[in-house]
């Protein structure tokens, strides 16, 4: 093994070991030295993971969330040299955490956070002019083909539990008790979109995420709406569409050659 | 062994073009207030690798910041001192990140931070011999010759020394800039916390570097432990203000080295913008002191600090 190898392994290691070839000038034990790597590593990869998941760490606490994070660090560190990201993986390694089964929204609210840490980042893109997008929809006969691109910052979790209201109680003046009137029992769909420089997270209705999905994913226009219908028979497609206009969420749309009119 | 001499051409310009002047690392945290207050401040620096992102308020702001005021862009994460080759792909998103915001500086540390597929997210020390001296300045040609600029290569903060080395961190520091032609990046603190970890003299240590390599200074705040004898053990934490004896070790090096664009490195506990850029107000105040001293010792500034010393 190189000698680079020995030392990675040893600053990851879950025991307190230290590499061989090590020296202080006083002759004392480098293993105390090398232990100043150790911390700055896993206390910079824990810090990472916090500045990601502040709402997943209220919900369990500070001691839990770092001690979990430690665990997770140890078994997943970084791939990438950009931090941004790091930790895209918690939401799975909570669902396998056993000390954490008893908050089962757990995964899910850190799912969203990192949602959120996405679209914050993700690509640029200039929204399509409202008239443009009016004289779209307007063609009533070409629209049930038209495919539309959405913002890049744009995303949708479905969850099975209120994602969004914890969320929106951890920013709260007094989070701690706006999360303690939250019920986390009730299914919700967040959608993630960031408007101008900032990220909004706001519930929708089921049928508008099955919708969006559908765009995301290139179907049609009209597919998209048929397949919101069958999980949401009170799925409002104008109020859909309002709603990704104002936040400026749609980019193209396309119509297809043969149903031009 | 002379073989390895490099050819940075030298029209890629000098060591940086950034001003001789107190700058500050950017945060997200005071984007705005940049903005509002128009701060006189000689630069600002950023971590490469936060930047490398699609888009975004990162972007938005950097740009409108970069064009009111000069940027040194400083990585952390190219590993030049690793024994892995230099990840291509990094380096490539390096020249995209230079290229769209035209830095007067680019600079590096002489450590690594990544190992196989794993970044360790930390800058980790090298033994000083001649396996290390021949891979780092080959890394080192390769980072010139794909941003094709003369970068800057940062002295690190180390708490162990390695049985293997042969050489001391200055004379190997010296090597690389003689074989590569880099620049130096002079982080005063880290000469400070690594002299006092490892009981060597500081001003020693900054009079054992090529002067004219020195293009830019950083200055940052420790903390303190003790190692398993009791001794001092500094931890370059950039979560405090520069200390005294760090202030003092600046004053001598810009007695050696004139006045040098110098950052103020803060990257925890990050306190408001006014109060970095204080501190870079007192960086500018030395620096004039350093001038005015200079301009009325009928010897230059070198030799007279040479004897004081």
């Amino acid at each position: 093994m190189s000698n680079q190898t020995v030392f990675a392994g040893a600053l990851l290691a879950t025991e307190s070991i230290c590499p061989p070839g090590l020296t202080a000038w006083n002759g004392s034990d480098p293993g105390r030295r090398f232990a100043i790597y150790r911390n700055n590593v896993m206390v910079s990869l824990i810090d990472a993971l916090a500045d990601t998941y502040p709402v997943t760490q209220e919900l369990v606490g500070e001691e839990f969330f770092r001690a979990m994070a430690r665990l997770f660090v140890q078994a997943n560190p970084p791939r990438s040299r950009m931090l941004a990201f790091y930790g895209d993986g918690l939401a799975e390694f909570i669902e396998a955490f056993a000390p954490a089964v008893a908050v089962p929204y757990l995964a899910d609210v850190a799912r969203l956070e990192m949602l959120r840490v996405s679209a914050y980042h993700a690509a640029d893109a200039v929204p399509l002019a409202v008239e443009e997008i009016v004289r779209v929809l307007e063609d009533v006969a070409a629209l049930p083909a038209v495919r539309i691109a959405l913002h890049p910052s744009l995303k949708i979790l479905r969850s099975r539990y209120a994602v969004v209201s914890m969320w929106a109680a951890h920013q709260a003046a007094d989070a701690v008790h706006a999360l303690g009137s939250v019920d986390p029992y009730i299914a919700e769909a967040a959608l993630v979109l960031r408007v101008g420089l900032d990220v909004e997270i706001s519930s929708i209705p089921d049928g508008a995420a099955v919708f969006i999905m559908g765009l995301r994913q290139g179907v049609a226009f009209g597919s998209a709406a048929e397949q919101a219908l069958i999980v949401d028979d009170a799925f409002d497609l104008a109020g859909t569409l309002g709603m990704l206009i104002r936040g400026g969420a749609i980019t193209t749309m396309t119509i297809p050659s043969s149903a031009a009119s | 062994m002379n073989a390895h001499v490099s050819s940075v051409p030298k029209t890629v310009g000098a060591a940086g073009r950034l001003p001789a002047r107190g700058g500050v690392g950017l945060k997200p945290e005071h984007f705005r207030e940049i903005l509002a207050i128009e701060p006189d401040i000689g630069f600002f620096e950023i971590h490469a690798e936060n930047y490398m992102v699609d888009g975004g308020p990162f972007h938005h702001y950097l740009g409108r910041i970069r064009e009111r005021h000069p940027l040194s862009i400083h990585g952390v994460g190219l590993s030049i001192g690793g024994e892995s080759p230099l990840d291509a792909d990094h380096l490539d998103r390096l020249a995209k990140l230079l290229d769209r915001y035209q830095p007067e500086s680019f600079s590096e540390h002489l450590a690594w931070a990544s190992h196989g597929e794993v970044f360790l997210n930390d800058l980790l020390p090298v033994p000083y011999h001649d396996a290390t001296l021949a891979r780092v300045c080959d890394h080192v040609d390769q980072v010139q010759h794909r941003l094709r600029r003369r970068m800057l290569l940062e002295n690190p903060a180390t708490y162990v020394e390695f049985a293997a080395s042969t050489m001391a961190e200055t004379g190997f520091i010296a090597e690389v800039v003689r074989r590569t032609g880099c620049g130096l990046l002079l982080d005063v603190s880290n000469v400070y916390v690594a002299c006092v970890n490892h009981h060597r003299d500081p001003r020693a240590y900054i009079d054992a570097l090529p002067p004219d390599a020195v293009g830019q200074i950083h200055l940052a705040g420790f903390a303190r432990d003790v190692d398993a004898a009791g001794d001092p053990l500094l931890i370059d934490s950039h979560g405090a203000p520069v200390a005294q004896a760090v202030w003092d070790l600046y004053r001598y090096a810009l007695d050696r080295l004139g006045p040098l664009p110098t950052l103020i490195e803060r990257d925890n506990d990050i306190p408001a913008f006014t109060v970095l850029l204080a501190e870079a107000h007192q960086a500018e105040r030395l620096m004039r002191e350093a001038s005015a001293n200079a301009a009325a010792t009928p010897s230059s500034a070198i030799s007279s600090c040479g004897v004081c010393a």
